[in-house]
C-alpha cells in the first residue's frame, strides 16, 4: 500500500515530463517544417493549406469542447460563430484595410459578446431544447449573411475575396507556409490558455456545473453567469478559428458556413474525445481529413476490395462514425488513453 | 432567543405548478430539526426554496435577514449549506477539488484550512482518498463528501436532503453519529429531511410533518415518536 502511494506520484511525474518533452519537440518540428522545406516544393503549398485548415478546425473543436465537454452545454450551432468570426475578419480586411493579425482579437471580442448574449437566454433551456435553439442559430446565420441591406458589407451570396498575406521580413516562405506558421502559433496559444483555464478555479467550477448544476449552485457558484460566460468563451474560440479560416482560405461566403459545418464541429468534438484537449486536435484532423476525403476513400476502398456494388459518397463516413462511437465511446483520445493504461498496467497482480 | 430560520407563508413553484402552499415553521439556534413526510410531500422543494433553487414566495428570514429574494450564491455566503438530494457529487473532479470548490467564494484562508482539518477529523476516510476521482467513491463515501463539502462553506445552518438514502444501515449509523458531532462540536444547526422517520426523530429535537405541500403536524420529536396515532397515520411505522 505505502509502496503504491509513494511510487505512483513519481511515475506520474515522469510520464508527465515525458509527455511535455515529446509535445514541445513535436511543436518545434512542426514550426520548423516550412523552413526545412523552403521553396523546394517537397511539401506542396496545398498541403500546407490543408494542415492549416486542420489546425483551424482543431481550435473550433476545442471551443465547442469547452462548452460541451467541460461545461455540459450542447450546441448544434457553432458554425454560426465560425461564420461571424470569418466575416468579421473579411469585412475588416476588405473595407477597413485592417492588418490581418488585428482581425483575430476583433473576431474574438465580437464572438465573445454574441456568444455571451446568446448564452443568456439559452440558460433557461436544457438539453434537447438548447440543442434545438443552437441549431436554429446555425440555420439562421448563413441566411442573415445574404440579407439585402447588409450587402454593401457582406457582398451577399457572392461573398468576399481576400488576398493571402505574404511572409513578412523577407522570410523565404510562401504565403501558405507563412500562414501555416501563424495558425500554428495562434493554436498553441489558444490551447495553452484553455489548459490554464481548465486548471484554474473557474475551470473546476465549469466541470462542477457540468457534473451537477444544482449542487454547484449550492457551493456558491453563480451557475447562470458561468454558463453564459463559457458560452461566450466557446464562441470566442470558434470565432478566431473562423477568422483564420477566412484569411487562409482567402474567401468567405454564406454557403461556406452552412449548418453542416456546425454538425462537423460537433462530430469532431465527439469523435476526438469530449472533455479532452488532445481530443480536440484529433477532432480537428477528423473534420479536415476524414470528412473531406471520405468520398475519395470510399471510391478507393470500393476498388481495392472489388466491392460488387457502388457505395454512396457518405457511406464510409457514416460507417466510420458508427464504429468509432461503439468501439470508443470516450472518443479516440479516450480510447487511446484506455489502451495506454492497459499496456502500462503490470502483468502480475 | 430568536429562531435561526423563520419561514412563513412559503409557496414554491415548478413552472406554473405550485408545490408548496404556504408553509410556516421555524428552526431554533443550534438545534437539529427534521422535516418528515411521504414521497412527493414537498420536503426537497422546501429545502430548494430556502436555498433559492426554485421560484418561491413568502417570507424566509435567516438570522434576522430576509433571504427570500436572494440568489443561491449569496444565501450560501450567509452560511446556509445545502447537501442536495442524491449527494450531487462532481464526479469528474477529485475528492480534493470537490472540497476546494466550496471554499472558492471564501476570503478567510485560515478558516478554510481549519475547516479542511475539521473535515478530515470527521471523515478520515476522505483524507485517504483525497486524490481519487470522486465518481469512483462508494455511495457512503460520496455522502460523506457531500456533507464535507457543505462544511467547507463554513455554515451556520446545514440543509440535509435524505442523507441516508440508498446506504447500508451501518454506514447510515456512522454518518448520523458524525452529523450529531458536527452539530454539537462545530455548532452547526441542521434541517434534516428524511423518509426514515425513526432515524430522524432520534437525532432531531423537533419535527415537522409535511403532506402535499402543507405542514400537518409539528412538535418535539419525543412527542411524535410516542404518539402511536401520529406514528401510524403520518410516519408509517
Ligand atoms: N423538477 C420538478 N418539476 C416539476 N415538479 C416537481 C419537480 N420536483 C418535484 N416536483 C413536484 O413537487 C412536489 C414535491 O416534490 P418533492 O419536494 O421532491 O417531494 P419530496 O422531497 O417530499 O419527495 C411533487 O408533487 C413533485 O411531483
Ligand atoms: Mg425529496
Amino acid at each position: 500500500m505505502t509502496a503504491i502511494t509513494t511510487a505512483a506520484p513519481a511515475a506520474a511525474e515522469t510520464s508527465r515530463n515525458l509527455t511535455r518533452t515529446l509535445l514541445i519537440g513535436l511543436l518545434l518540428l512542426a514550426a520548423a517544417l516550412p523552413f526545412l522545406v523552403g521553396k523546394s516544393g517537397f511539401i506542396s503549398n496545398f498541403t500546407f493549406l490543408q494542415l492549416s485548415l486542420m489546425i483551424v478546425y482543431a481550435i473550433a473543436v476545442l471551443g465547442l469542447n469547452l462548452l460541451t465537454g467541460f461545461n455540459g452545454q450542447i450546441s448544434l450551432g457553432h458554425g454560426a460563430f465560425f461564420a461571424v468570426g470569418a466575416y468579421t475578419a473579411a469585412i475588416l480586411i476588405e473595407h477597413c484595410g485592417v492588418n490581418y493579425w488585428l482581425t483575430l482579437p476583433a473576431a474574438a471580442l465580437i464572438c465573445f459578446v454574441v456568444g455571451y448574449l446568446f448564452g443568456l437566454p439559452a440558460l433557461r433551456l436544457e438539453g434537447h431544447y438548447l440543442a434545438l435553439a443552437t441549431f436554429g442559430l446555425a440555420i439562421a446565420v448563413p441566411q442573415m449573411l445574404k440579407y439585402k441591406h447588409l450587402e454593401p458589407l457582406t457582398n451577399g451570396v457572392m461573398g468576399i475575396n481576400l488576398l493571402k498575406p505574404d511572409a513578412p521580413f523577407g522570410l523565404p516562405l510562401s504565403g501558405d507556409q507563412w500562414m501555416y506558421l501563424v495558425v500554428l502559433v495562434v493554436a498553441v496559444a489558444m490551447f495553452w490558455m484553455a489548459r490554464n483555464l481548465l486548471n484554474s478555479r473557474p475551470g473546476r467550477a465549469m466541470v462542477a456545473i457540468r457534473d451537477h448544476t444544482l449542487a454547484a449552485g449550492t457551493m456558491g457558484i453563480d451557475t447562470s453567469r458561468y454558463k453564459a460566460t463559457v458560452f461566450g468563451i466557446s464562441a470566442l474560440y470558434v470565432g478566431v478559428a473562423g477568422a483564420l479560416h477566412a484569411i487562409i482560405f482567402e474567401f468567405v461566403s454564406p454557403d461556406s458556413f452552412r449548418f453542416e459545418l456546425s454538425i462537423a464541429i460537433l462530430v469532431g468534438a465527439v469523435v476526438g474525445g469530449v472533455a479532452s484537449l488532445p481530443g480536440a486536435v484529433i477532432g480537428g484532423i477528423f473534420v479536415q481529413f476524414i470528412e473531406k476525403y471520405a468520398d475519395a476513400m470510399t471510391k478507393k476502398l470500393t476498388q481495392a476490395i472489388h466491392l460488387p456494388l457502388e457505395l454512396q459518397p457518405w457511406t464510409l463516413y457514416g460507417i466510420t462514425l458508427i464504429v468509432l462511437i461503439y468501439v470508443m465511446p470516450g472518443g479516440i483520445a479516450g480510447g487511446l488513453a484506455a489502451l495506454w493504461a492497459r499496456l502500462r498496467r503490470p502483468k502480475s497482480g | 432567543m430568536a429562531p435561526l430560520l423563520e419561514i412563513s407563508g412559503l409557496r414554491a413553484y415548478y413552472g406554473a405548478t405550485e408545490a408548496l402552499h404556504g408553509l410556516s415553521f421555524s428552526i431554533a439556534q443550534g438545534g437539529i430539526t427534521t422535516l418528515l413526510g411521504a414521497n412527493g410531500a414537498g420536503k426537497t422543494t422546501t429545502l430548494r426554496a430556502i436555498s433559492g433553487l426554485v421560484r418561491r414566495e413568502g417570507s424566509i428570514v435567516f438570522d434576522g435577514r430576509p433571504i427570500d429574494k436572494m440568489a443561491t450564491e449569496d444565501i450560501t455566503r450567509l452560511g446556509v449549506a445545502h447537501v442536495p438530494e442524491g449527494r450531487g457529487t462532481f464526479v469528474g473532479l477529485s475528492v480534493e477539488e470537490n472540497l476546494k470548490i466550496a471554499s472558492y467564494g471564501r476570503r478567510d484562508k485560515s478558516g478554510v484550512r481549519r475547516d479542511l482539518d475539521l473535515v478530515f477529523t470527521y471523515f478520515p476516510r476522505l483524507k485517504e482518498r483525497i486524490a481519487q476521482q470522486a465518481g469512483t467513491l462508494s455511495g457512503g463515501e460520496q455522502q460523506m463528501l457531500a456533507i464535507s463539502r457543505a462544511l467547507m462553506l463554513g455554515p451556520r445552518l446545514m440543509l440535509l436532503d435524505e442523507p441516508s438514502f440508498g446506504l447500508a444501515p451501518l454506514i447510515v449509523q456512522e454518518i448520523f453519529q458524525i452529523m450529531r458531532r458536527i452539530n454539537e462540536e462545530a455548532g452547526v444547526s441542521m434541517l434534516l429531511v428524511e423518509q426514515n422517520a425513526a432515524l430522524a426523530l432520534n437525532l432531531a429535537e423537533n419535527a415537522y410533518v409535511l403532506e402535499t405541500g402543507n405542514v400537518v403536524m409539528a412538535g418535539p420529536s419525543a412527542e411524535l415518536k410516542n404518539d402511536e396515532g401520529i406514528r401510524k397515520s403520518y410516519l408509517g411505522y
